[in-house]
């Protein structure tokens, strides 16, 4: 980011209005539905306790929010010693 | 031990949420752990200031409702790696907030952390006074403007009545940071002068922020001032404000950027 203010000293503006348009957008998107996140992990969680014994505070859940696609990371703990409730991967 | 600080003001659009972002990123820079915490429920801004609006998934709310825990919900900043925030709720207002709930994320970050810098909302309601509760030090933001220096007043009371510290009969340790301080106008009798404020209120003086074309540059792109640009004069007053909260002694001065060539040189390329 320092190298872009650098060669462009006069754009703060610019990357202000970009920063608002876009978060803007996205708060507008997810009226309605403010806790997709909280949902997407229980269901995730839940497709994984099927297999794995996953304890629910070792779970991350990264978002960046981005132009037209937000990449939503999922990184869950699992304990060497979970017990696999089918033997395939 | 860690120590908790409130960044408070009573009026909206003096610059707390700045002089959170400013605070909290000079303390790291100085080595310490640190994490700001947006208590404005509602209308959150200390993520936009501090950049990090796009990567918000979890916020006190969650935490104090035990929906996240507290490392699920925190956000480490990308610049500073002692530097993290703890977003407000976008959609909950500031009824969502238990005195319990908050009484336990502020323990549990005193653990973590060497600084917690809390972000009031303005006013003087609930919110306000949950954000202040568990602190040890004040920081009270003043404008040198009539309306802003009585809020001031009125908030410096609720520090000395409705504190945990000040319920236990302690004290708590309060600042005043003047900030968008024109030097100009104090001079030509058109604002108030630091004297005229600092007797009005008399809680000791902490630091004068000049006001500046770099703050709003900073805000725009998501950058603490003190981060985006140290050398500049909010940013020197800002750092020597937390040098003086880490307790050394540094004289009172108003930074300018108006000093000379060389100070404009540095100041250019640091941007």
């Amino acid at each position: 980011m320092s190298v872009l203010t650098f060669l462009k000293p006069r754009g703060s503006a610019n990357t202000a209005r970009e920063r608002l348009q876009l978060i803007i957008a996205h708060e507008r998107s997810e009226n309605g539905r403010p806790d997709l996140v909280i949902t997407l992990r229980e269901e995730i969680l839940a497709v994984i306790a099927k297999h794995v014994k996953v304890d629910a505070d070792k779970v991350q859940i990264k978002l960046e929010r981005g132009k037209g696609v937000s990449t939503l990371g999922v990184d869950i703990e699992i304990p060497v010693d979970a017990t696999p409730m089918r033997a395939s991967a | 031990m860690a120590k908790v600080l409130c960044v408070t003001s009573g009026k909206g659009g003096v610059g707390k949420t700045t002089t959170t972002a400013a605070l909290g990123a000079a303390l790291a820079q100085a080595g310490e752990k640190v994490c700001v915490v947006d208590f404005d429920v509602g209308l959150r801004n200390l993520d936009l200031i501090m950049g990090a609006e796009r990567r918000v998934v979890y916020d006190l709310i969650n935490v104090t409702n035990g929906d996240a825990k507290l490392n699920q919900a925190l956000i480490r900043d990308k610049r500073l790696e002692n530097l993290s925030l703890l977003p407000a709720s976008q959609t909950r207002d500031k009824d969502a907030l238990t005195d319990a709930g908050v009484e336990r994320v502020i323990a549990e970050l005193r653990e973590k952390f060497d600084w917690v810098v809390c972000d009031s909302p303005a006013g003087i309601e609930r919110g306000a006074q949950l954000a202040m509760r568990h602190a040890d030090v004040a920081v009270v933001v003043t404008n040198p403007e009539v309306s802003s220096v009585r809020d001031s007043d009125r908030i410096i009371g609720l520090l000395d009545s409705k504190t945990v510290r000040a319920e236990k009969g302690e004290q708590i340790e309060k600042h005043l940071i003047l900030t968008r301080f024109d030097p100009a106008r104090a001079d030509r009798g058109d604002m108030l002068k630091v004297d005229d404020v600092l007797e009005i209120l008399s809680i000791p003086l902490l630091a004068i922020i000049p006001e500046s074309l770099e703050v709003l540059r900073a805000s725009n792109v998501g950058c603490p001032v003190t981060l985006n640009n140290p050398l500049c004069a909010p940013s020197r007053a800002y750092i020597d404000a937390v040098r003086r909260l880490k307790g050394e002694t540094v004289a009172m001065a108003i930074p300018s950027d108006r000093k000379s060539l060389i100070n404009k040189l540095f100041t250019r390329r640091a941007a």
